[in-house]
């Protein structure tokens, strides 16, 4: 407990589970007055579902909540607010078709029997954004207008606009620059001398040790630790969000990749993709490393045909002709594979069996005169689920029910189902628990010595730094550097990543 | 194996037995109120009524499976029919072959339309079928010049033939159902109807390109409307341009009854069959007992709502 300090909210054995998923187990958890506590963790580790309980658009399956002593259980977001709990989301879910004034006093627009009064919406707006330090934003211009960092600094603002005695923040400075990013701090300051208790997530270290009074570390549903943030390093946050170096151990035998595979040249789409060139060789795991929206995932999407492509050419083995891929479909002829990175939205069938999501790219081969081998593609799907070591009722289990590890696992069988020589791997072990993400990475180094391509984004820098021979850094759509097996260190690849940040950042305040 | 094959027989003959109970229950209730509801005219009348719509009930289940919708059945089915019926009356030698192969093109290139627009631009179906539902009913009213036309024989001895006491129109309307079955169950084709109804983006990141499957859907859909118009054309040996008109409700409407989502990957023929069978049963039934045209309407519409409200807790019921 915080001496000393009134306690706001106390959590107790907090439990949350999903189909196939414990999402939350006995999570403790307590929020000082005047307090910033960081909650850190992995994707996937509990801190999105811990919020949404806090703030009201989740319940908790068991466990109690107390509010300054008194019991809390909200009926929803609008309950949670009226007790004085805020969040801010992680993406900005503002309605671009409304004016900022009207978004910040969405749920309590000023008015007189239901008609909306407009000017006392809009000077109470202005005077939000200037307390919020954003008195250039005009409130009566359309959220769609701002860009997407403005529309996290409305957001924030709105929260700080109601009462609110908790305040959730989810990786609020995510896309904020610098200079917002200071500004935000300065409001978590004024916050916290007022007595508001703060919950703030990130995955930024620096940003946590500088903010937060206290740290708790969730990993895979549970709690692991709760320390004051003086007492802590980077480094220990780091291996108590991991847990035991467990993926640091086993970096495997170092490969000697063959010749190349896959040659990328002056790949071009929008602002998100600028002349990115590569090569990738056979049985060799080429990383890309950079920042969210850095524009990794868009540049293997334009490989794959999945985006339009501007401008690039994608030249295949040794071959000095480029090969037209303008579609997944075309992809795949080609012997590539997709592994996307959201595989929920993108990847799987739900509803469907672990067969039926298995066999999806097969079929064609299973199938004589268009009907379907059955006795055949269940062999098959069989033959992959225990190959890729599916946990499962059986394959003819909905996928939706299984865990998220074994759902990725059901993705992969689909990605191997063609026997692929190049296979992209975007975020391929993002929230998933340790044993799945062994598993993943023992598979990927088999497919590797097998003389297979693997393109592999992950935001998880320990990841790449165990499994790849190379790893690519991008930053703001470019391809700043590539690193070899022992060249790189931690900080040479952030700073390649952070590297056009740091140009702009500079240009940004200049110009303001 | 064989284990897990039976068991899955079983457990689609469970997904049936709700409605083939309640298509039962109607079937009794009637017959009990009603003194010559059970008798071989009854069931030949309702043989004779349902063909034309079980051909649109089949081609809606594949619209819906892959989440799109065709409103334009009624209308392309009357526009078929007022090609064939106009042709028809043109006397010139071959003229019924050359009319029934140009109503089914009709049908085919209403569809193909539909199927181009829609995935051309990505734009929902419900839109670009409800233009085609206007357009296909003007052009009825175009090739008829308003007009119903008379037929008469040559047309109407598809309607007349018949096998084992059912008509050849009925018989057709039942090939087509197994056939739509087999397809939906058995095909890489019927697959790749129920993959791109659950999420069309995995479907195409996965390497399979939904955009042929989807145009040759809506394909479908023109055709089965086509082959509708005939059998409809043949039963009355005329050709009305209002022929069709509001099919396409009443299709969707068996096709939800039998279960198929709106929200496409969930759906049967045969069940979609049923329902046609039901809103038969129910209307003739009706009839008989003496119910006026505006209750049938209002009683039919609260058994789509509750076959849907039915539908909807049987599935919760099996989840967590």
């Amino acid at each position: 407990m915080n001496s000393g300090s009134v306690t706001l909210l106390d959590l107790n054995q907090i439990s949350k589970a999903w189909p196939g998923v414990q999402a939350l187990a006995q999570v403790d958890f307590d929020l000082a007055a005047g307090e910033v506590h960081a909650l850190v963790g992995e994707n996937g580790a509990g801190k999105s579902t811990l919020s949404k309980i806090i703030c009201g658009l989740e319940s908790p399956d068991g466990g109690a909540m107390k509010m300054e002593g008194a019991a809390y259980c909200p009926a929803g977001k609008r309950d949670a607010e009226a007790r004085g709990v805020v969040m801010v989301m992680q993406e900005p879910n503002l309605i671009p078709t409304l004016t900022v004034a009207e978004n910040i006093f969405l749920d309590m627009l000023p008015n007189r029997l239901g008609f909306v009064n407009f000017r006392e919406t809009r000077d109470k707006a202005r005077k939000v954004l200037a307390a919020a330090g954003i008195p250039h934003i005009d409130p009566s211009i359309l959220v769609s207008q701002l860009s997407v960092s403005e529309q996290q600094m409305v957001m924030i603002a709105a929260a700080l606009a109601r009462t609110c005695r908790v305040l959730i923040l989810d990786e609020p400075t995510a896309s904020l620059t610098d200079r917002e990013a200071e500004l935000l701090f300065a409001q978590m300051t004024r916050l916290k001398a007022g007595g508001t208790g703060i919950i703030y997530i990130s995955h930024r270290m620096e940003e946590i040790v500088r903010v937060a009074d206290r740290v708790t570390v969730l990993r895979d549903g549970s709690k692991i630790a709760t320390e004051r943030a003086e007492s802590l390093t980077t480094d220990r946050i780091v291996r108590l969000m991991v847990g035991r170096d467990a993926v640091l151990e086993d970096r495997g035998k170092p490969r000697s990749p063959g010749p190349v595979a896959l040659r990328i040249e002056g790949l071009q789409n929008g602002e998100r993709v600028c002349k990115v060139s590569f090569e990738a060789r056979q049985g060799e795991i080429l990383g890309f490393a950079g920042l969210i929206g850095s524009g990794r995932t868009e540049t293997m999407r334009a490989i794959y045909g999945a985006d339009r492509r501007q401008a690039g050419e994608i030249f295949f083995k040794d071959s000095t002709q480029p090969t037209a891929v303008s579609s997944p479909s075309d992809a795949v002829r080609q012997g590539m594979a997709l592994l996307p990175e959201d595989r929920r939205g993108q990847g799987l069938l739900l509803p469907q069996s672990v067969r039926f999501n298995i066999s999806l790219v097969m079929l064609d081969a299973l199938a004589r005169f268009g009907f379907i081998d059955r006795g055949e593609e269940q062999q098959r799907s069989l033959e992959l689920s225990s190959r890729l070591n599916i946990k499962s009722a059986g394959i003819e289990q909905p996928v939706a029910e299984l865990s998220g590890g074994n759902q990725q696992k059901v993705m992969l069988g689909r990605c191997l189902a063609r026997g692929p020589e190049i296979l992209i791997f975007d975020e391929p072990t993002r929230g998933i628990d340790i044993g799945a993400r062994q598993e993943i990475y023992s598979l990927m180094r088999d497919l590797a010595g097998q003389g297979k391509t693997l393109l592999v984004v992950s935001s998880d820098l320990e990841e790449l730094i165990v499994l790849c021979d190379r790893i690519a850094v991008m930053s703001k759509g470019r391809l700043k550097r590539i690193f070899e097996r022992g060249q790189w260190t931690r900080d040479a690849i952030m700073a390649a990543a952070l590297s056009e940040h740091l140009s702009t950042a500079r240009g940004g305040s200049e110009a303001a | 194996m064989s284990i897990k094959r039976s068991s899955g027989f079983l457990k689609t003959a469970i997904d049936y037995l709700g409605m083939i109970v309640a298509l039962g229950a109607l079937i009794l209730f009637f017959s009990l109120r009603a003194e010559n509801f059970l008798t071989r005219e009854t069931f030949q009348n309702i043989a004779n009524q349902i063909p034309s719509i079980t051909m649109a009930a089949v081609g809606m289940t594949f619209v819906l499976m892959i989440g799109g919708i065709d409103l334009s059945v009624g209308s392309v089915l009357g526009l078929a029919g007022a090609v064939l019926g106009t042709l028809c009356l043109l006397h010139f030698p071959f003229a019924l072959p050359v009319a029934l192969a140009a109503a089914l093109a009709v049908g085919l290139g209403c569809g193909l339309f539909n199927g181009l627009i829609t995935v051309r631009w990505n734009m929902p179906s419900f839109i670009v079928t409800l233009g085609m539902m206007e357009i296909a009913r003007g052009a009825a009213y175009i090739v008829t010049d308003s007009r119903t036309q008379y037929i008469g024989a040559p047309v109407g001895r598809i309607a007349d033939a018949s096998l084992a006491g059912l008509s050849l129109p009925f018989m057709i309307a039942l090939a087509a159902v197994i056939a739509g079955q087999v397809v939906l169950s058995r095909t890489v084709f019927g697959r790749h109807l129920v993959a791109i109804g659950t999420n069309e983006e995995a479907v195409r990141l996965s390497g399979i390109d939904p955009r042929p499957i989807k145009r040759l859907v809506f394909m479908l859909s023109g055709l089965m409307a086509a082959i509708g118009a005939i059998l409809h054309t043949a039963r009355l040996q005329s050709a009305d341009p209002n022929a069709g008109y509001g099919l396409e409700l009443q299709a969707i409407a068996a096709t939800v009854i039998g279960g198929t989502s709106l929200m496409g990957g969930r759906g049967s023929v045969i069940g979609a069959f049923l329902g046609v069978l039901i809103i038969a049963v129910l209307g003739t039934g009706l009839a008989q007992i003496g119910a006026q045209e505006p209750s049938k309407r209002v009683i039919t519409g609260l058994v789509i709502v509750a076959a849907v409200l039915i539908d909807y807790y049987r599935r919760r019921s099996g989840k967590p």
